[in-house]
């Protein structure tokens, strides 16, 4: 076995967050929820996109960071892969994008 | 290191990968969806009005609840409490299902207003909206069948953890199908905008 | 045998190994990674043999004067051929046969890590393969869209279409999970002392696959699922009636398609990374470079798809951004081949069949990057495209390339795979006319193409007679070249001499074990002190 698979902890352990931290975080998606319909109802024209898009990033990634413990990740391939995934797929619509705006 | 913490090590490597090429998947259609919303901003704001805002809303509250019980049944499972842990799953299961009711009603009430794909009402409006249409069945439904492939994943761990075949000790399977679980979760905290809000 | 009298008494090749089912259940329930690598290669070499046999009756039809085939079904035999062997051959080929053989044997590990995911694949790929056959005798019979089944055709045409994308769809699903089972295997499986930069570069190559094949596939599975849905519910999103953009279809499509070109050569040119040093008796040169070069081919080579849409409506600008990105690609293939060279370079040459594949394998690739050249640069492409050149263009990459890579693969392997040897003179004459006869066959096609004879015309005016017979002729050669190889192989395979356990002094794991291996690979996990191409200190005795 190599070293970076070393050490290895089944995650059910409790070292990841505690119980209150779990509902804390379930806390914060539903008030982010509230807020991005309520932002949406306001009318904000194109920021709307904007701000309801980044409420989505910021709830992913409390779901990716406490409840998938992608935060108490040690091993740097796991962590690499979501942001390779979301690359690849930017780059994916970036450069079919390159295309749909100048034809 | 013993054998089962290996298996779990690998396992999780797996299941990571695995969910990145779902993101992919998700991604053909979300490219999909930049595209013709570029092309045709304003049937795609006539199309998000038609869309209940509120069972939307309802449906979100009812997957992030799921995504916590789940979360909920790994940490009692690590603490060793299997029963309150098979609890929790149960309740995850009861939130997918709740999710699939609400979203059952969301398309009935379309269907009888004859927006649905290749009815005469929706081949009517104008091309964009029929493309928003389109787009808003296959990335809902696709989610679906992952709401309804996470039910069936998540009974079995159900079962599992009931017959004591997933214990405290050998975790994997029920930390990876609430790694999948999860994932359904996120895809659908990025549908909920771009269908029912950005208008 | 010395090597195998001295290993203990109760050592059984693999394939003599009594598990838990009896017969043939235990290959079709085999969980071992060996076993399933020749479940796959039994079934990609029928495969292989039936396309072949397609592109037979093509050529047989473009001799002057011999038109057998109806346009409907020139049509649908290009369709087949293209389907057969991009998803059925090319794609799976290195990584499920020889990934699946060799890379835990490569690496130190005794298995695959998901051996029952491994064996789940081979099943799933079977169930692509038989959904292929189904589509082609019910429903309106076979497909005619090309392997591409672009929109709005695909969408209008009578033929079975849903059944045989969906077809392609599971494929992807196995190639994916094949993806994962390799990735994770490379990270969790090797040995004590097997860092990444002491792993063989086959290896590397296919872990750099595996990587496309992971970040890739899915999106060609999401669009066959469009066409699949299209069909079904005429939803609209690739119908330009009812909204929808049929370049968007081409985009998706590519994005795959172009990157599986590098599923496609990537393992190959890992296995010929392997080849060039055993057979000059020299450290491979510039390890670092080509290791890293697979991973630039894999990440640049997903930016350049677009190359193949100059002419379909495409805007300038973006055909101007991905010519230049497709330029890009070029340079981490040459790094490879200029360090396949230098690692020849005042090295003693041993000509043995594989080297001799891998030498022609630098040749034909060489041909066919630098022809596609011509293709990635604009302008020529406007008069390029759609005509004999690209299919010449392809075949050197693909046929020549990864063809010649998985022929030097089986050549290199064969004697540990079997325990037995094949007849190395017959292997060799056998070799050059399958060379000679490729290049017979496919020249004339970059000529042929030049002139303007388009690709997927099962007729053509008098003035490309003369080239197309030259063609067809070098095709009966180079078919009859594989029939040679293919009986030499089985030949072998019932009648060779046994084989030693290292009959070329290689200085990797696989060479360490008895020919054939015995069914846990390793007694025990070796512990890794040297470089994969360090042949001093392996003769040593380090």
């Amino acid at each position: 076995m190599n070293a970076d698979a070393s050490r290895e902890m089944p995650d059910a352990r409790p070292h990841g967050p505690t119980t209150r931290s779990y509902v804390a975080v379930w806390g914060a998606l539903i008030v982010l929820t509230a807020t991005t319909v309520a932002v949406a109802g306001f009318n904000l024209q194109k920021i709307a996109i904007i701000v309801c898009l980044g409420i989505a990033a910021v709830k992913s990634t409390l779901v990716l960071f406490y409840f998938m413990h992608l935060r108490y990740e040690h091993r740097l391939i796991i962590k690499l892969l979501i942001p390779i995934a979301i690359g690849a797929l930017a780059i994916f619509i970036g450069l079919t994008f390159s295309d749909v705006i100048t034809r | 290191m013993n054998a089962s913490e290996d298996a779990h090590a690998a396992g999780r490597l797996g299941i990571w990968l695995f969910i990145s090429t779902e993101i992919i998947l998700f991604g053909g259609l979300f490219l999909l969806y930049s595209m013709y919303r570029l092309k045709n901003p304003a049937d795609f704001h006539a199309g998000s009005l038609e869309l209940n805002r509120v069972l939307g809303t309802l449906n979100t509250v009812i997957l992030i609840t799921s995504s916590l019980c789940v979360a909920l049944a790994i940490d009692s499972l690590g603490k060793g409490r299997t029963r309150k842990s098979a609890w929790f799953v149960a309740a995850t299961i009861a939130c997918a299902f709740g999710f699939l009711i609400v979203k059952f009603f969301e398309w009935t009430a379309k269907f009888h207003h004859g927006l649905y794909p290749n009815a005469k009402v929706l081949l009517s409006l104008p091309k964009g909206e029929n493309l928003f249409f389109g787009l808003y069945y296959l990335m809902t439904g696709l989610h679906g069948v992952h709401v309804i492939v996470g039910i069936g994943v998540l009974s079995v761990m159900l079962v599992r953890v009931l017959r004591g075949t997933i214990t405290p000790q050998n975790p994997t399977y029920l930390v990876n199908s609430g790694l999948y679980w999860h994932l359904v979760d996120i895809i659908w905290i990025f549908l909920f905008p771009l269908f029912y809000l950005i208008t | 045998m010395a090597e195998r009298e001295t290993h203990e008494s109760d050592y059984v090749p693999y394939f003599l190994h009594k598990g838990k089912y009896p017969g043939a259940l235990g290959w079709l329930l085999a969980t071992d990674h060996k076993r399933i690598g020749l479940l796959y290669l039994a079934c990609i070499a029928t495969f292989f043999s039936v396309a072949v046999i397609i592109g037979v009756i093509m050529r047989i039809n473009m001799l002057p004067g011999h038109v057998i085939l109806t346009a409907q079904q020139y049509n649908a035999a290009f369709t087949l051929h293209g389907i057969i062997m991009v998803f059925l051959v090319v794609i799976p080929a290195v990584p499920t046969i020889f990934g699946n053989f060799f890379l835990p044997i490569l690496i130190g590990g005794r298995d695959m890590i998901f051996p029952r995911l491994n064996l789940f694949t081979w099943y799933l790929f079977v169930l692509g393969a038989v959904l292929a056959l189904v589509s082609v005798f019910f429903g309106g019979g076979a497909v005619d869209t090309g392997w591409t089944f672009y929109v709005p055709f695909s969408l209008k045409t009578t033929v079975n279409v849903p059944l045989a994308v969906f077809a392609v769809f599971i494929l992807g699903m196995s190639s994916i999970l094949t993806g994962i089972n390799i990735v994770t295997t490379v990270h969790q499986l090797r040995a004590p002392g097997m860092g990444f930069f002491r792993m063989p570069l086959s290896v590397w190559g296919f872990y750099a696959t595996a990587w496309v094949q992971i970040l890739a596939t899915p999106i060609i599975g999401i669009t066959m699922l469009l066409v699949v849905m299209e069909r079904l519910f005429g939803i609209g999103v690739f119908d330009p009636a009812k909204g929808g953009d049929p370049l968007l279809y081409q985009h998706l499509f590519w994005i795959y398609s172009h990157p599986a070109v590098y599923i496609m050569i990537l393992p190959a040119m890992g296995v010929i990374s392997d080849i060039f040093p055993v057979f000059s008796r020299k450290n491979i040169y510039g390890y670092k470079m080509i290791a890293f070069s697979s991973l630039a081919i894999a990440s640049v080579g997903s930016l350049v798809w677009g190359h193949h849409m100059y002419v379909s409506g495409q805007s300038d600008t973006a055909g101007i951004i991905f010519s230049l990105l497709t330029f890009l690609v070029a340079v981490p293939s040459a790094i490879k081949v200029f360090n396949w060279l230098a690692t020849m370079y005042k090295g003693s040459i041993q000509v043995e069949p594989p080297f001799l594949y891998a030498l022609s394998f630098i040749f034909l690739f060489s041909i066919g990057g630098l022809t596609g050249l011509f293709l990635g640069a604009l302008s020529p492409n406007v008069q390029l495209h759609n005509t004999y050149f690209v299919v010449a263009h392809f075949h050197y990459v693909i046929f020549g390339g990864m063809g010649f890579g998985l022929a030097a693969a089986v050549h290199y392997w064969f004697p540990k795979m079997t325990g037995k040897m094949y007849n190395k003179p017959l292997s060799v004459v056998a070799w050059l006319v399958v060379f000679v006869g490729f290049n017979i066959f496919y020249f004339p096609m970059f000529i042929l193409g030049w002139e303007g004879m388009p690709r997927r015309y099962y007729d053509y005016l008098p003035q490309f007679a003369t080239l197309h017979q030259v063609a067809s002729i070098g095709s009966f050669i180079m078919v009859a070249g594989l029939v040679l190889v293919a009986g030499n192989l089985l030949r072998g395979l019932v009648a060779g001499a046994r084989a030693p356990a290292n009959p070329w002094g290689g200085a990797t794991l696989e060479w360490t074990l008895p020919s054939p291996p015995g069914q846990e690979d390793f007694e025990e996990i070796p512990v890794i002190t040297h470089g994969p191409y360090e042949f001093d200190k392996k003769e040593s005795g380090a």
